[in-house]
């Protein structure tokens, strides 16, 4: 049962219309995207699906999106002139849209360039509620809910350990934890959301395993 | 403290403590969220005055969404209400042009409240800001009011989920047209029985509504249904303030709306596969978006 959490969810939240699922949500999947990207992209690319494809125009999906990668939040009004903003910043952007059933029906990939390449998945479950889903291909379930860790690195023993055993020193908890991988001793992948937020010196201390290509504290959003 | 699941515990609750809805559901959000009842209802104020930005906004602007299918016609009912002519009292052509306006900031991409939802965003602040105008009420009125709103949806979203794509229209400007009923009762001072027969009324007619958006935009019917909705919530509270009781009792409405929700089929649930987002018209006008934006198939 969908039951509400706050009376803020009711009388609330302040966005920028006209859809929360279609607009406050694609605003949501476009930030985390921005924040798991870590810095400016020159080029992004965004494919929709389905009911973000059939109506994303209309919806200002689109300008949400893009609006979203670039830091802006769902109460912004900046986000229906998007695309300028984004041409300020000499950011060039491009849309595709697609019909996958197979597909989530509110769902995004987001393709991401500048030094390097990334390429996240979302998607949009309504009443706003987003789900960051994949980075580069590997599993995660990023939803803003809490500070979250995202870890890439080499698939080998005592990996888990040595992250997890770092969070215990600080005496940080683990709300919960997924961890993923293409192939035995290839690329692993670890989203582990934090209750409480994670400090500076433990990223610098996380940034020192070697052998980690990826990691980013997402924290939680702002609702 | 856990909140009542349902409207005959929060009364009875109520009843008990000799205290008004909206007190008992800002020491529970005062509680939940780990703040005091002042910073509670600061937090309330912070969204009311959204609502009355996005109402002066709206009032001003004529500008259509992007689909070009609405968007100017709040500016056509302050227009006709210059002349003076009017079947409604000044209280409800304002009541009118304020749920026009705030509705048409929201397809237009201004900032909304969702109250409850995005797309029904035009109702109750509509009935509260220009009932509040008329009774001058303050304020720390409008704001009871809409802690009164706020928790009547929370109440029905115990057993409904508020959202068209799953229960249909009935669960989005039919809450909130119940939200609007309940909030105006508390602005006239009615007792919390009279609260709870506004939203079982208000509800009960409401009841089967469909979500069937034409080309899948929250546009058309719902933009002039905000309207329509919020002068039906004023009729709802003004029943409930002459003693009309509804028959049967708020939580049975309630899970009659769940049930008919599921018994809704899905292609009349925000799918646009029915109703009168098939109709002739709305079909060539999907096509003619879809021509004029290169969409998908």
């Amino acid at each position: 049962m969908n039951s509400t959490k706050t009376l803020f969810d009711v009388i609330g939240p302040i966005i920028i219309g006209p859809s929360s699922s279609h607009t406050a949500g694609a605003v949501r999947i476009g930030y985390l995207a921005g924040k798991i990207f870590g810095e400016k992209p020159k080029k992004i690319k965004f494919k929709l699906y389905n009911s973000f494809a059939k109506t994303g125009k209309g919806h200002g999906t689109d300008k949400g999106l893009l609006g979203g990668v670039l830091g802006l939040d769902v109460d912004d009004e900046r986000i229906k002139k998007a695309f300028n903003y984004a041409k300020k910043q000499n950011v060039e952007y491009q849309f595709e849209y697609i019909e996958d059933y197979n597909r989530h029906p509110n769902s995004v990939d987001i393709i991401l360039e500048n030094s390097y390449r990334m390429e996240i998945s979302g998607i949009s479950i309504g009443a706003g509620e987003v789900c960051i889903n994949k980075i580069n291909g590997y599993k995660f379930n990023i939803n803003g809910d809490y500070d979250t860790l995202v870890l890439i690195y080499k698939d080998k023993p005592g990996m888990v350990y040595r992250v997890t055993a770092l969070l215990q020193n600080y005496n940080i908890n683990i709300a919960s934890m997924h961890c993923d991988r293409n192939a035995k001793g290839q690329e692993a992948s670890m989203g582990i959301c934090l209750d409480g937020i994670l400090p500076k010196s433990v990223m610098s201390e996380l940034e020192k395993i070697e052998e980690v290509y990826l990691i980013r504290n997402i924290e939680v959003l702002k609702k | 403290m856990i909140l009542q699941k349902t409207f005959k515990n929060i009364f009875e609750e109520a009843e008990e403590k000799n205290k008004r809805f909206y007190e008992i559901s800002q020491e529970h959000e005062a509680q939940t969220l780990d703040l005091s009842v002042l910073q509670v209802r600061d937090k309330v104020k912070v969204n009311l005055n959204a609502m009355k930005t996005a109402i002066e906004q709206g009032l001003k602007s004529k500008e259509k969404s992007v689909s070009g299918l609405c968007g100017d016609d709040c500016a056509k009912l302050i227009e006709k209400y210059k002349n003076g002519k009017s079947l409604f009292s000044k209280t409800y052509q304002k009541v009118l042009t304020y749920a026009f306006a705030t509705i048409e900031q929201n397809i237009r991409m201004g900032k909304i409240v969702a109250c409850p939802t995005a797309g029904s965003c035009g109702i109750v602040p509509s009935v509260i800001i220009a009932i509040s105008e008329s009774l001058n009420a303050d304020d720390e009125k409008q704001i009871d009011a809409l802690i009164t709103a706020g928790l009547v949806g929370q109440i029905v979203s115990e057993k409904l989920a508020l959202a068209g794509a799953v229960a249909g229209c009935q669960s989005e400007c039919g809450v909130a047209s119940a939200m609007a009923a309940g909030a105006l009762v508390e602005m006239y001072a009615g007792t919390n029985e009279q609260i709870l027969n506004a939203v079982a009324l208000a509800l009960k007619n409401v009841m089967g509504l469909v979500c069937d958006p034409v080309a899948g935009l929250v546009e058309v019917p719902c933009v002039k249904r905000n309207a329509f909705l919020a002068i039906y919530a004023v009729t709802a509270a003004e029943l409930a303030m002459a003693g009309i009781k509804s028959v049967i009792p708020v939580d049975e409405v309630v899970d009659a709306m769940q049930q008919v929700g599921e018994l809704m089929s899905p292609r009349l649930k925000e799918s646009s596969e029915a109703g009168l987002a098939t109709t002739k018209t709305a079909i060539d006008i999907t096509e003619e978006l879809r021509e004029k934006w290169s969409l998908a198939d």
